[in-house]
């Protein structure tokens, strides 16, 4: 039998790894974890105007179920002990977006005595947006550099990350 | 009823309760006796003229030399507050807890201790609010030194204005 009559009509072509990151990369499911005034921009960018559900992103309430922690708002010393628990909760492979100023370097209250200067000196940060708060259009803009970067990462060859490291 | 007319009912009924009162001024105050606290807080919740049934802030000072107490009391019958103050020694401070009187005061005096390592005595629930449970020291005094690390945490951070000087000399 001919090849070319053994085939369906529509055929797409692509590779293994861009076909699980692609269904990996439109299911980002992230945490609540609203710590300051940033969590009200992190609610209208989730809400029906900027809308992330769009790109497949939907607020889960548990660690467990998340692939992506949105830090929105001022860390304390205090929520840094805990950011590291939840971070230790969430399954592999997990991404972490740091929102605001306050999150990326403390902001405003980096002098302050219980103010923990960078969510990156407890756990590692994928995309840092910057803002004070970050608009919705830039939490979003922010998603899509998350997803750009999933896109890049290759499970068949012998990555860390496909091995199942922490990296 | 003027705060100022309060603190001359309070005068003529316990005198040695009320050490000073200010000046006329737009939020004038008296300073308590701390060991009269209590009598002269119960009187005023208590007394159907001036029934300052809410209160609506209690803070603390640290003056180097002494730790105030103020109580911003208000009254929702009558429309009229009042703001006394307690002077404590600030190697030992203690005062007896307001909290049987106004509940409200539970929080705020857990922040006093928390920030301010007032002793409360007679607090049902003396712990710390705001700070976790194992910071060291009290923060809001004056001679408080932040710890240089916290749970392998680093606090130490320079000013942004030196760090912006310094980029201006590059």
């Amino acid at each position: 039998m001919p090849l070319l009559n053994s085939l369906p009509d529509y055929v797409l072509t692509t590779r293994t790894d861009e076909l699980i990151n692609w269904m990996r990369k439109s299911s980002i499911w992230y945490m609540l974890f609203g710590l300051a005034c940033c969590a009200i921009e992190l609610m209208h960018t989730g809400g029906p105007r900027a809308d992330i559900e769009r790109f497949g992103a939907t607020p889960r309430a548990s660690a467990r179920q998340s692939d992506l922690m949105i830090i929105a708002g001022t860390l304390t010393l205090k929520m840094a002990l805990r950011t590291r628990l939840l971070y230790d909760q969430m399954p592999d492979p997990k991404y972490v977006i740091s929102m605001g100023s306050c999150s990326n370097c403390g902001g405003l209250f980096q002098l302050a005595y219980s103010v923990c200067d960078g969510v990156d000196k407890v756990i590692p940060v994928d995309v840092y947006v910057p803002g004070c708060p970050p608009r919705p259009e830039a939490l979003t803009e922010g998603l899509l550099k998350l997803q750009e970067k999933i896109m890049t990462e290759r499970w068949l060859a012998a990555t860390p990350r496909a091995a199942g490291e922490v990296v | 009823m003027e705060p100022l007319t309060i603190y001359e009912q309070l005068k003529a009924r316990c005198p040695e309760s009320v050490l000073e009162t200010s000046e006329k001024k737009p939020d004038p105050f008296a300073v308590i006796d701390p060991a009269a606290l209590l009598d002269v807080c119960r009187y005023l919740h208590d007394d159907p003229e001036l029934a300052m049934d809410c209160l609506s802030n209690e803070t603390g000072v640290d003056f180097k030399d002494r730790i105030e107490i103020v109580y911003h009391l208000f009254s929702y019958r009558h429309r009229h507050g009042a703001v006394l103050k307690v002077k404590l020694p600030r190697a030992t401070p203690r005062v007896a807890t307001v909290e049987g009187i106004w509940k409200s005061a539970n929080w705020m005096e857990r922040e006093i201790f928390d920030l301010l390592g007032v002793n409360f005595e007679g607090h049902s629930d003396l712990r710390r609010i705001l700070m976790p449970e194992d910071w060291p020291g009290h923060p809001l005094r004056k001679d408080f030194v932040e710890p240089q690390e916290y749970h392998g945490i680093a606090t130490v951070r320079e000013s942004p204005i030196v760090r912006l000087d310094e980029h201006r000399k590059k």
